[in-house]
């Protein structure tokens, strides 16, 4: 059965409080805490983009998984950061893990979920026999309008998953998608930051498709709530996820270990894969994982991972997604509009 | 366009940069970064073969760049360090990530994969590999 070969993630070392940030906007920094769940975010240094935050989470997993990286055929990033608007992330990725030039690339772009559309696509093409191994990963740094509501959980990080059909630390027993034409959040060609439709993205938005997936996904794989002992859906913020969980009946325990969002913000692509990589550090042999993801605009992917006898010892090959959210360095506003510009 | 001149330059040095992949000679055994193409011991010879380093090393020593050549002007002041890998070679690199302490002589590091300039607003976008604490 196809499943994950090896994963890592990346998270830059930079934290914002929320306190931060509200102080110069004179907002209510506890009403905001409060209000979202979240008390910092992660920000990229100067010299850190989606690319190289792509690349850093993708060494990761190649350790874990020791295979020749010129066994990977296929490449994808999703990213809604993507640092070229025309010239891919995907051959920089292949370029400095050492892929040769014998593979399939691509960007994708579907808002939050283009990580998990990546998956998909290299499941297709591992299960057609079409390539050996195949590397998805969702990788951003999220930009927000100075003093918009988005400032507090924009941030940035990445998750990467080789996928393959030997060795895997996790089978993947089924994926069910659920997308829609649904305008909550928007940014059109050659504009900087992103727009969003208030109050819009709740209900019709992010609910009716992380709900409508899972909903879709246990169906198919006549699976009830009972049945998974982890589960993340995508974390825009640390109260959406959890009002999603308790839609779908699943005990809010079952959300801990992949719920990253509190430390690291809203890191986009990588949101939902990183609360993965993060469950599957410390997730027992036989456990069972739900994964929704959601993307703006609109759609949901839903995975259903079962956890095999090998990730206990090839998770400690990897550098932990704990690990990251520990290694921080606080910077002030004046600072992070520094970094923000880059170079 | 001015920065059309440099993409020749910046395409042949990406694998080098981008994976620290240097040289070693099959006859004296010398490592070499960036990649040399003669060994200037065993001229003729030695024969060349790639080699991808490891990504450790140590400082042997650094200094803070408070004034900048143009393109890193917005990074200053940064570290710059002359650190010597555990294969051999020594470069010249940024050091990133760091906290005070960790800039002295002999601090482990290791190779992070970073924008390194940026070609203005319309150039190629230059990455490569900088060190971080180890
Ligand atoms: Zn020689």
């Amino acid at each position: 059965m196809i499943g994950i070969v090896g994963y890592g993630g990346y998270i830059p070392r930079f934290r914002i409080k929320v306190e931060e940030i509200a102080s110069v906007w004179n907002a209510d920094a506890k009403a905001i805490k409060s209000g979202l769940n979240i008390e910092e975010k992660s920000v990229p240094s100067m010299d850190e983009d989606t690319a190289t935050i792509a690349v850093e989470a993708a060494l990761n997993a190649l350790k874990m998984a020791e295979i020749d990286p010129k066994e990977i055929g296929a490449i994808y990033v999703g990213s809604e950061s993507h640092p070229y608007a025309v010239k891919p992330t995907a051959t920089i990725v292949g370029e400095a893990i050492g892929c040769g030039a014998e593979f399939t690339a691509a960007d994708t772009e579907f808002a939050c979920k283009a990580g998990t559309a990546g998956i998909q696509m290299v499941m297709g093409l591992i299960e057609g026999g079409y390539i050996k191994f195949g590397l998805a990963i969702g990788s951003d740094t999220a930009q927000s309008k100075p003093g918009d509501a988005l400032e507090y959980t924009a941030s940035a990080g990445g998750a990467a998953f080789i996928l393959g059909k030997n060795n895997v630390i996790g089978e993947i027993e089924g994926t069910f998608s659920f997308s829609s034409d649904t305008p909550d959040f928007w940014r059109r060609d050659g504009i900087e930051y992103p727009s969003h439709g208030g109050r819009f993205t709740g209900i019709p938005a992010y609910f009716k498709h992380v709900v409508s997936a899972t909903q879709g996904l246990m169906k198919k794989l006549g699976l009830k709530s009972s049945d998974f002992d982890h589960v993340v859906f995508h974390m825009p913020n640390g109260k959406f996820p959890i009002n999603a969980a308790k839609m779908l009946g699943f005990d809010l325990e079952k959300l801990k270990a992949g719920f990253v969002v509190s430390k690291i913000g809203n890191t986009y692509s990588a949101s939902s894969l990183l609360g993965l990589a993060a469950i599957l550090d410390v997730a027992k042999p036989g456990q069972r994982i739900l994964i929704t993801s959601y993307g703006s605009g609109a759609g949901s992917d839903a995975f259903s991972i079962k956890v095999t006898d090998l990730v206990e010892e090839k998770r400690k090959k990897t550098k932990k997604i704990q690990d990251y959210i520990d290694d921080k360095e606080y910077v002030t506003y004046a600072h992070y509009t520094r970094l923000r510009r880059g170079i | 366009m001015g920065h059309e001149s440099s993409v020749p330059l910046f395409w042949r040095l990406i694998k080098p940069r981008y994976q620290l992949i240097g040289t070693k000679c099959t006859s004296c055994g010398n490592v070499f970064y960036p990649p040399k193409f003669l060994c200037p011991v065993c001229r003729k010879e030695g024969k060349l073969e790639e080699i991808k380093l490891r990504k450790t090393g140590k400082i042997l020593t650094f200094s803070i760049i408070r004034s900048a050549p143009a393109g890193f002007e917005k990074e200053t002041p940064y570290p710059v360090a002359i650190i010597e890998l555990d294969d051999g070679p020594k470069l010249t690199s940024q050091i990133v990530d760091y906290k005070e302490e960790d800039l002295k002589i002999g601090r482990r590091v290791e190779a992070c994969f970073r924008r390194i300039y940026t070609d203005g607003k319309e150039g190629i976008i230059n990455y490569g590999l900088k060190f971080r604490p180890a």
